[in-house]
This record gives structure tokens, C-alpha cells and sequence, in this order.
């Protein structure tokens, strides 16, 4: 009784208030009639960062307007596959380059090609081959390069005597620092057992293709157990602990108080460190590019990382997302993303504007992006990287040797790509 | 011929009653099961969402896989030692609180029971944050805690024989209460005159609690113990916000957590499903054993 008067009370209010929601449609409509709305979806800090971006490209583009979604990187690659399937994606998306043979393969990616060739913005010699080759899949193009980023090592300063230039020289070092330090709780270096950039780098700079272009694993080749060999060495030693990215509380503050020595990782480590530590902290560390194995050139290879702008295949303004990514791909906007993000431009003559090129923690960066190579390029490799984790974290733990890891991840990767080479034999 | 003609009316209202209640179970329920077992039997994967005929019928090869999957072992370990280890603890622990919340000299009686209540209705994402700071291993406050009694810090998360435990504990605390509540209902239906009687017979609290309160409250332990049974055998939250990768060494990989990683990350969908499947017939068998203790005791 209470409840049913309660809500002829409240009758009226509804319908004002929707009378009012439909006044605001009316109002957004009117202006909306001539503009074309694309959306786009951006991953963690860059789909931040892009809004900012925005208000220019508005400005010069009054007839469009871009509405940015941020999407969390932890869940974008189940989102994106999700959203691709319920049919929700929007115009355009940024991909992390090493999930677009994927996404090729379930007919979410529009062909580049063509918009490329028409482009006076986009010219593939702007950008790093390494790079560049991230993105094509079935010889054809599905992402421009947005931002870049391969795998460098950071290192203390006062506790390494030197940089590192080959593996065995990199070995030597660390003891060195161990024996020095006198710590119980110091590790030399620090490769975090659940992320596979370290062993895949490790085993690209080797020379191993991990998978070959039909689809069979190449885990048993002698150049990938040598590099899984030097990774495994490196926690049995003693050099490494065995823990999770997950488990370590502050990376920065660690690293500050000389609990590991160094590490291999990303860009966006630059940034942070300068964030999160004080000044004085600064000139005690430095980056290098990845040693080389013995008898290799130096640097030695390493990922060749970051995120792509893709067009959707089912989106009906490509052209007006096509815009948005020649702007995004303009010089001054690639240095307003460093900038902003401390995002490494793609496009390569951004890296002579003074803000990159006078900064001493970046050259590493600049001298390694001419030295990548892409992961293999198949829609599995995602799933593979969990193989090459699992299987090295418990040779990590010492549950059996590098040889023995690599047989197993060649079995469990054989199995994985049945039903690739089955496809390919389709064809 | 002439009884027939009399129940017939009443029959077809039934049947109008029903329908309604089971047009929607047949589309929400049954239908996706059968659809998922239909799924489990083929190859469903990524290359198959670029084009259907990409699929194939795989049979019953899901399953092999499966079985010989050391991984899916090890998620159904990890999902009954939670339950076994887990479930009993809720329940002693759901228990004990309403039989304290539920004593005659006990103050602030609504003040306790939200407190006890509030994880339930806590979300997990929140729960997760305080919790991974309690077993951080070198500021949180369980190993300083541990430490006063001079036990060296554990690293709760990232030991692989400490990651189950640790979530256990935490799954527990933020569950009982919600077992609690029910066995509180069920202390509050009985009878005082019952314990009146004990008295005058002479009964202690300690045989009231066995000869009274025990069997008063006994259709809802059976309750309480298969919802709990059934819902840690569905564990996923847990684990997930806290160990997101399944945890050192898969450590705290439950079935519906590696349902999910094959399902929604590789897309693996017809492999996720037989695992569906066989979670299924894992919690029929359950809901099973409870009819089975229903109809002895009616018996």
C-alpha cells in the first residue's frame, strides 16, 4: 500500500525527467546531424593520454568528432577478442602489435594497404623495419606503428662496474656486483617468472625463430636451449630470484634500495623511476642495449614492442578514423605522446627533436629500435608465451634443466599448432 | 471415462501454470547446457571465429585432452582441496559466530552481525587490495604479526605451497557470513521450550548443544553444506583478483579459472566447454549427495 502510493508520488518526477532526457537528446541531435562520431579504444595510460590529443584534431576536423574509451591493458586482449565477436568494436582500436596476426585471423583488421598507398603522412620508410614488419600479417597490413618499445637493460650504475656488451661479460658482472654487495637479500638482476619478454629476447638475439612461418614449433634448435640455458643460469646461480612480477611490492623502491641490481624491461620504466625516486637517485642508473651473445654483434636483437592504430573491418567511417591516425602519426603529435606518456615515437625523425635526442637514459632505447626482431607471427603466439613462462619458470625452480623445458614447450607448442598447420593445408 | 472428463480442466490450468516457468528454464537452462556439451564435442577456437568452417568435430578428443592435461589435474586438486579444506572451516567457523550471536548474553547483537556480514556484500576487487597488503611478505601485517612470535616471513602469494592456504583464508573470512546468517535463522526457529525441557532433564550447554541445537539445526547444515560445497566448487573470484595468473606454479588454478583462460584468452571455446561439462557433472554429483542425506533422514 505505502509502496503503491509511493510511486504515484513519484510518477510525475519520471515524467519530467524524461521529459528533460529527451529535451537533452533533441539538443545533442540538432549538432550531431552534420558530425560523424568514431569512436576509438585506447589501452591503459595511452587511452588517457589521447583524450588530450583530441581537442586538436576537432579543432581542424570540425566534422568529426572522436569519442575515446579507455580500456584497462591487463583485460584489453579479452575485451577486444569479446567485443570483435559480439560485434561491438569501435572505429578504430589500438592493438598491441603482437596480437594483429591474431586478430587478422578472425576478420577484425581492415587491410592498410591501400589507405597507405593514397597516404602522403604514412610512409613506411618513416618508421623502424622491425617495427614496421610487426604489423603486416599474410603480406599484408593491419596497424600503423603509434608507439614503440623493445626491451633494454636498466642497470645501477654503482653496482655494475660497466655495461655489459656479451653474455659471458654480463655473467662476470653480476657475480662481481654479488660479491660485492655482501647482502643476503641482493639480487644482481631481477626477471620477474611470469613474463616471457626476457627468455624470448634472450632466444631472438640467439638467432632461434621459436616458430617457423607453417607453423611448427623450433624449441628443440640449439640456438633457442643455448638462450633458455643463459636464462635458467642466471636463477640458478643465483643471480635472479624466482618470483613473479606480481609479488614484487615496488619495483622502484627496490631498485632504489639496491635490493636487484638491474633489469630488463620497457620504456615506461624512464619515466617512472624519474617519477617515483628522488633526484639524487638519478645519476645511479642507466640503460644499455641488451649484451650480446658471445661471438655476436653487439648490441644483440631484441622485441621489437608496442601498440599499433588499427581500423576495424566492420567500421562504416574507416575514413574518418583513417584521419585520426594521420594525425596521430604527425611528428608534433608523436613528441605531444612522449611528452604526455613518455610513449617512444614510431615515426623516426621524431627522435632528432632535442626533448629525445639530449636525453642520456634514451639513447639505449634509440641504438636497440634499429636492432628488433618480431615474434613469430601467428594468432597462437599469444598463448605460446604462456608456454615458454610456465615451462621456464619450473626450470627456474630447478625442477628439470633448460634442455628438458625446451622439449616440453615443443611438445605442448606441436599440440597448440595442429590445428593451424591443418588450416594452412586447407587453403 | 467420467473421472478423466473432471480432472481435465484442472489439468490444463496446470499446464497453463507451468509453462511459462518452463519455456524459460528450457531457453536459460537446459538449452545452453546442451549447446555447451554440442560445443565441448568440437575444435571451436579462434581460427573458427574467422570462418565457421574452420570447425571440426572432434568427438570426445576434448576430454582425452583433457585427462591428460597434468594442468587440469592440478586445477581439480587445487578446486577440492579448497572445498574439502575450505568448506568444513566456513561452516564451523559460520556456526560458531551464530551460536555466539544467537547466546542470550550477548551485547550489540545488529553491530556483530554486520560486522560478520559486511564481506559478504564487500566486493572482491576491494577485499583483494587489503588482503594483498596483509600477506605481503615484508610489510604486511600477517608476517609482522607472525614475527612477534619470532616465525620467519612467508611469502604468502608467491610460495606455492603457502598461495592455496593464503586464498582459503581469505575466501573464508569474506564467505561465513552469508553461512552465518542462514544457521542464525535456524537457531532463532528453535524452539525454546526444547531447552526449557533439557533444563529441567538436567542438560549442561554442552549437551543442549548436542541433543538440542545440533539436530534442530540439522536440514539447515545440510543446506548450508552444499551450497557451500557447490559454490567453492565454482571458485573463481578469489583466486583470480588475488593470484590473477593462477598463482605460482598454477598453485591456486581452480576449474573454473582454467575454464576461463582457455575460453576468454586463448579462445579456446569447444576445450573450455568439455571443461564446462565436466565442472557440470562435478556439481549434479554434489547437488545429488545432498537429495541422497535428504531422503535418509526422511527416511
Amino acid at each position: 500500500m505505502s509502496n503503491a502510493t509511493r510511486v504515484t508520488r513519484l510518477f510525475p518526477f519520471c515524467i519530467l525527467h524524461f521529459a528533460f532526457l529527451i529535451f537533452l537528446q533533441a539538443c545533442s541531435g540538432n549538432s550531431a546531424h552534420h558530425k560523424t562520431t568514431i569512436e576509438f579504444w585506447g589501452l591503459g595510460r595511452e587511452g588517457e593520454v589521447v583524450a588530450i590529443l583530441v581537442p586538436e584534431f576537432e579543432r581542424r576536423h570540425p566534422e568529426i568528432h572522436v569519442v575515446v574509451q579507455q580500456i584497462p591493458w591487463t583485460a584489453a586482449h579479452e575485451k577486444l577478442l569479446t567485443a570483435h565477436v559480439g560485434d561491438s568494436l569501435p572505429d578504430l582500436v589500438q592493438m598491441g602489435n603482437t596480437w594483429i596476426p591474431e586478430f587478422h585471423t578472425v576478420g577484425a583488421l581492415e587491410d592498410l594497404g591501400p589507405f597507405v598507398a593514397a597516404s602522403h603522412a604514412i610512409r613506411p620508410e618513416n618508421y623502424f623495419q622491425g617495427i614496421w614488419l610487426t604489423n603486416l600479417a599474410d603480406d599484408h597490413l593491419y596497424g600503423v606503428p603509434w608507439y614503440v618499445d623493445t626491451r633494454v637493460l636498466f642497470y645501477r650504475t654503482d653496482l655494475f662496474d660497466h655495461a655489459p656488451k656479451t653474455w659471458s661479460d654480463w655473467m662476470q658482472v653480476m657475480q662481481r656486483a654479488k660479491e660485492t654487495s655482501g647482502r643476503k637479500d641482493f639480487y644482481p638482476i631481477l626477471l620477474p617468472t611470469n613474463e616471457w619478454a626476457q627468455p624470448v629476447a634472450l632466444a631472438l638475439e640467439n638467432g632461434a625463430t621459436l616458430v617457423s612461418e607453417d607453423g611448427r614449433p623450433e624449441f628443440n634448435d640449439p640456438r633457442f636451449i643455448e638462450a633458455l640455458q643463459f636464462y635458467v643460469s642466471m636463477f640458478r646461480r643465483g643471480f635472479a630470484p624466482v618470483v613473479p612480477a606480481s609479488l614484487i611490492a615496488n619495483l622502484y623502491q627496490q631498485f632504489a634500495e639496491g635490493e636487484f641490481a638491474s633489469f630488463v624491461n620497457g620504456p615506461w620504466h624512464v619515466g617512472e623511476i624519474r617519477r617515483r625516486l628522488p633526484k639524487d637517485f638519478q645519476s645511479k642508473w642507466a640503460t644499455a642495449p641488451m649484451p650480446a651473445p658471445d661471438g655476436k654483434p653487439y648490441p644483440g636483437l631484441s622485441l621489437a614492442g608496442g601498440s599499433s592504430l588499427s581500423l576495424v573491418r566492420r567500421s562504416v567511417h574507416k575514413a574518418e578514423a583513417w584521419q585520426f591516425v594521420e594525425f596521430l602519426s604527425e611528428p608534433a603529435q608523436q613528441l605531444r605522446l612522449y611528452e604526455l606518456s613518455g610513449d617512444m615515437p614510431a615515426v623516426k625523425s621524431v627522435w632528432d627533436a632535442p626533448v629525445l635526442a639530449a636525453d642520456d637514459k634514451l639513447r639505449a632505447f634509440r641504438v636497440q629500435l634499429d636492432y628488433t626482431a618480431p615474434t613469430p607471427r601467428i594468432p597462437e603466439w599469444e598463448h605460446i608465451t604462456a608456454v615458454i613462462f610456465e615451462e621456464g619458470e619450473l626450470a627456474a625452480r630447478g625442477q628439470f634443466d633448460a634442455r628438458t623445458a625446451a622439449a616440453r614447450m615443443e611438445a605442448r607448442v606441436n599440440q597448440m599448432l595442429e590445428k593451424r598447420r591443418w588450416v594452412m593445408a586447407r587453403k | 471415462m467420467s473421472r478423466r472428463a473432471a480432472f481435465a480442466p484442472e489439468a490444463r490450468a496446470g499446464v497453463l501454470f507451468v509453462i511459462p516457468a518452463l519455456t524459460l528454464i528450457t531457453v536459460f537452462y537446459i538449452l545452453p547446457v546442451i549447446a555447451g556439451f554440442i560445443l565441448s564435442l568440437t575444435d571451436f577456437d579462434i581460427y573458427s571465429l574467422g570462418s565457421v568452417a574452420n570447425t571440426r568435430i572432434v568427438g570426445a578428443s576434448n576430454y582425452d585432452e583433457l585427462l591428460r592435461n597434468p594442468v587440469f589435474w592440478q586445477s581439480l586438486r587445487n578446486t577440492l582441496y579448497f572445498s574439502v579444506v575450505g568448506g568444513p572451516l566456513t561452516i564451523v567457523l559460520a556456526l560458531g559466530t551464530a551460536l555466539l550471536l544467537n547466546a542470550r548474553v550477548a551485547r550489540f547483537k545488529p553491530l556483530f552481525r554486520t560486522i560478520y556480514f559486511a564481506p559478504v556484500v564487500t566486493t572482491i576487487v576491494a577485499v583483494a587490495i587489503v588482503w594483498k597488503y596483509m600477506y605481503h611478505p615484508r610489510v604486511g601485517l600477517l608476517n609482522r604479526f607472525l614475527g612477534t612470535f619470532g616465525v620467519h616471513p612467508i611469502d604468502w602469494l608467491g610460495d606455492p605451497h603457502w598461495a592455496l592456504p593464503a586464498v582459503i583464508l581469505m575466501a573464508i573470512w569474506k564467505n561465513f557470513g552469508y553461512s552465518m546468517v542462514i544457521f542464525l535463522a535456524g537457531l532463532q526457529n528453535a524452539p525454546e521450550e526444547l531447552y526449557e525441557a533439557a533444563r529441567i532433564d538436567g542438560a549442561g550447554p554442552v549437551r543442549q548443544f548436542w541433543y538440542v541445537t545440533l539436530p534442530v539445526l540439522g536440514p539447515t547444515f545440510v543446506f548450508v553444506s552444499v551450497i557451500t560445497a557447490i559454490g567453492y566448487l565454482q571458485l573463481f573470484a578469489e583466486p583470480y583478483v588475488m593470484t590473477p595468473d593462477g598463482g605460482p606454479l598454477n598453485s591456486t588454478l581452480s576449474i573454473v579459472m582454467l575454464m576461463y583462460r582457455e575460453g576468454f584468452r586463448w579462445w579456446n571455446m569447444g576445450y573450455a566447454a568439455a571443461i564446462a561439462v565436466v565442472l557440470f557433472v562435478l556439481v549434479v554429483a554434489g547437488a545429488g549427495v545432498e537429495s541422497l542425506i535428504r531422503k535418509r533422514r526422511a527416511a
